[in-house]
């Protein structure tokens, strides 16, 4: 069955480095994805693939209706990869590592301005909307501080709903808890359970691996460009087909 | 009946409409510059909005003669000549020699004064009294003169070139120079006076002082000739050098008139009267002056600010399309932009002001003195407000432009609503020394005839021999001028930095805390991206 987010075939190198080496996944709407494995394996650039912040280089990646695709030697035009790519984040929010609130806003005009810019919603829609996120995410109290004057756990939250605003279908997050201090890691964490449960398809880069193995549907497994092992979370953990993925997660569990 | 009055009438529209066609009522615009202008065209000591001077009035008679009333332009002795062919003004009477060099650029009139070098020394110097006793010695003289060109061609002189005789005359008391020589007229009025300087030796050379008009007006020229022989013949010409004490045998030998003075030397003795106490004043009599001072200044301050702000506006303005041209514009374009911003960087303000207001009426384009000073500093400060911006935009982290990318923002959209504001924050401190700078430099566009504070200074004080007091007086002025734009963009820095309805009333009584604090976020996500 087709997926809300089907990759086939993606190949992606940075100068010589072929860092994805001819990837395909399928991602089930309403499921909460993992993408695990060793640093520098290329989950992160995987993601970013997915929206089309990476040029692919060969393959496609299609999420919900929009299509990004390469064929084998054919010239790229940045301007109109761009273009595509710029359709198909319609549909996916992302939420990086560094959170990446814009500073000269506060928190309230940072999910205001992500409508009024991209969507052209009126601005008392906007705002609306926002604070409705805002009390979603439990920060209803913070909506006039600027970025510097949030916690972590504050702006990764405030990040979250930031791109919620938009209403996408994919939620796409690099590492959403690595930058912050272990007693901050839950509050972020439970605002993504609660998301799944409202039926939201997520994809997150983590090394959380006991969020993975509680709370994600499907778990992927990679190894320097490719996909060694995916499936069901209860599966992957509780008996894992491949050597190489056993190996790994007995390093963490 | 009737029909005589309705002839007379019909004459009297002809001859005025005539008239009217040969600018009878149009100004004659002349120029001079009257810093230290004393005796050619000065401002009265006694009162500084006056104009006064041998040749404010021959060129009273002139225009009277013309039937033209006359309108003197201000502008800087070494932008006489260009101002002239540029079409500023139609005459020329400063002072200017007539020489073969001059007269391939601009037509004479017939000399209306002949006069000679005059060297000066320090009171009791010994074994100077001719320029043979100057050989390896260094002489003061004004910059571009007939007296210059002799020092150099004299040989084994150092010429010191100054733009105002005070200055010659001040250094020549310091005993910066040895001696200074400069025409006669200079001499009498500037040197003798003082007590610490003496005349020494005979007339050196023969100088002819000229009104000079555009080549191509040869009418105008005839016609100033004719006024100068009126004046002559009426005795008037004679009697303006008289009241200034300039008659001298040149001239009686000249214009045929050896006889007695007309008329008593009342101008020379006014002179006298209103500046020889400068050296002397009271305090309380300084601080009048001062005070009569401060609405001329002001005026002057206030060109100097609408210059001023004028021209950052264009910097500001265009500063900006430099740099996203520069940044994120084709290629030809993007190459088009560095060579403008490395051209106006590479090249002396002066310069650029001299090529605007001079040499563009060659192109066709002739600007105002007021517009020519704001595109001419406006253009240059662009080019460094374009890298201020170039730098802010730069400094505004990728994750940010990355981020917006994410929520699915154009690349328009990004830059306007995203990465400008940030570098707008990072662009504001410079900006405003940009400001204070250009301030200080529009001091430059007095070479374009405009009259603006640093051009008053000169004029001010070398009429009234103080250069400390007023120098205090005018530094003060720009002070002030500057002042509330240092203001005003720390309370825009605040401002836009901090949210209002946060804790932020202590830091705002210190500024310091708010701005370190406003680029705080400039710091953290640069450290925190992968
Ligand atoms: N923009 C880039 N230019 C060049 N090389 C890159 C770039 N981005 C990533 N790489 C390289 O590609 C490889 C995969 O990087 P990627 O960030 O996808 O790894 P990752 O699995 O997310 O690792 P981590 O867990 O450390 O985040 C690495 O070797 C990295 O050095
Ligand atoms: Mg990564």
């Amino acid at each position: 069955m087709a997926g809300i987010v089907s990759i086939e075939n993606l190949r992606k190198s940075f100068g010589s480095h072929e860092v994805l080496r001819g990837i395909s996944l399928e991602i089930q709407k309403g499921d909460l994805v993992c993408f695990i494995g060793r640093s520098g394996c290329g989950k992160s650039t995987l993601l970013r693939c997915i929206n089309g912040l990476e040029i692919l280089d060969e393959g496609s990646v299609t999420v919900v209706d929009q299509r990004l695709e390469h064929k084998k030697g054919e010239k790229i035009d940045p301007t109109e990869f761009e273009k595509k790519a710029q359709a198909l984040r319609k549909n996916c929010g992302m939420v990086f590592q560094d959170f990446r609130l814009f500073p000269h806003l506060s928190l309230l005009d940072n999910i205001v301005c992500a409508q009024t810019i991209v969507k052209d919603t009126p601005k008392d829609e906007a705002i609306e909307k926002a604070r409705q996120l805002l009390s979603k995410v439990g920060l209803a109290a913070h909506e006039r501080k600027l970025p510097s004057q949030l916690s972590g756990g504050q702006s990764q939250r405030g990040a979250i709903a930031r791109a919620l605003a938009l209403n996408p279908l994919v939620m796409l997050y690099d590492e959403p808890t690595s930058a912050l201090d272990p007693e901050l890691v839950d509050e972020v964490l439970q605002t993504m359970k609660q998301l799944d449960q409202d039926g939201m398809t997520q994809i997150a880069v983590t090394h959380e691996m006991r969020f993975a193995r509680d709370a994600s549907d499907y778990i992927v497994y990679m190894e320097e460009g490719l996909i060694v092992e995916s499936g069901h979370s209860d599966q992957i953990f509780s008996e894992p087909k491949d050597e190489r993925t056993k190996q790994f997660l007995r390093k963490f569990l | 009946m009737k029909f005589r009055g309705l002839t007379r009438l019909a004459a009297f529209v002809l001859a005025s409409l005539s008239a009217s066609l040969t600018h009878a009522d149009t100004p004659i615009r002349w120029a001079a510059d009257t810093e230290s202008g004393a005796p050619f065209v000065f401002q009265d000591p006694k009162n500084p909005e006056r104009l006064i001077g041998f040749e404010k009035e021959i060129i009273d008679g002139v225009a009277k003669r013309l039937g033209r009333p006359g309108q003197f332009v201000q502008n800087s002795w070494d932008g006489l000549v260009p101002g002239l062919e540029r079409g500023n003004y139609d005459l020329i009477i400063n002072g200017l020699e007539i020489t073969e060099e001059r007269k391939r650029e601009i037509a004479f009139s017939t000399p209306y004064y002949i006069t000679a070098q005059q060297l000066t020394v320090l009171k009791g110097t010994q074994g100077i009294a001719s320029l043979e006793d100057c050989r390896g010695k260094k002489v003061g003289t004004l910059k571009f003169s007939l007296a210059h060109r002799m020092l150099e061609q004299f040989g084994g002189i150092e010429a010191v070139t100054y733009e105002a005789e005070t200055n010659a005359y001040a250094d020549l008391e310091h005993g910066r120079v040895t001696a200074v020589l400069i025409d006669a007229p200079i001499a009498q009025y500037l040197a003798k006076p003082n007590p610490k300087l003496e005349l020494v030796g005979g007339p050196i050379g023969e100088i002819l002082y000229g009104i000079g008009i555009r080549k191509n007006e040869p009418e105008l020229v005839a016609q100033v000739n004719q006024a100068l022989a009126d004046m002559v013949r009426d005795g008037e010409l004679r009697r303006i050098y008289d009241r200034y004490s300039l008659w001298n045998p040149l001239m009686a030998k000249a214009f045929k008139d050896p006889g007695p003075a007309l008329e008593g030397p009342t101008m020379y003795e006014y002179f006298l009267n209103a500046t020889q106490p400068n050296r002397s004043r009271t305090m309380g009599e300084r601080l009048e002056l001062y005070q009569s001072f401060l609405p001329i200044l002001a005026k002057g301050a206030v060109t100097t600010l609408e210059i001023s702000v004028a021209a950052m506006c264009v910097a500001v303005l265009f500063g900006l399309i430099l740099a996203l041209v520069r940044l994120y514009g084709p290629k030809p374009m993007q190459w088009l932009a560095i060579t403008y911003v490395e051209l106006i960087r590479g090249t002396p303000l002066l310069i650029q002001l001299f090529f605007i207001f001079y040499a563009l009426p060659h192109l066709g384009l002739k600007l105002s003195p007021f517009f020519a000073a704001v595109l001419g500093l406006g253009l240059n400060y662009a080019a460094s407000e374009s890298e201020n911006y170039r730098a802010g935009i730069l400094g505004v982290p990728r994750a940010q432009s990355e981020a917006a990318a994410a929520l699915g923002m154009g690349r328009r959209q990004t830059l306007r609503y995203i990465v400008l504001p940030q570098a707008i924050r990072i662009v504001i401190p410079p900006i405003t020394n940009d400001f204070i700078a250009l301030l200080k430099d529009s001091s430059l566009v007095s070479v374009i005839t405009m009259v603006e504070l640093t051009k008053l200074y000169g004029q001010l004080a070398s009429t009234y021999y103080d250069f400390l007091g007023t120098g205090i007086l005018v530094a003060g002025f720009y002070l002030l001028l500057g002042l509330p734009f240092v203001r005003l963009a720390r309370w825009v820095e605040v401002r836009m930095s901090l949210q209002p309805g946060t804790q932020i009333d202590q830091e705002r009584s210190w500024m310091g805390a708010a701005r370190t604090r406003a680029f705080a976020w400039v710091r953290r996500p640069s450290q925190a991206s992968e």
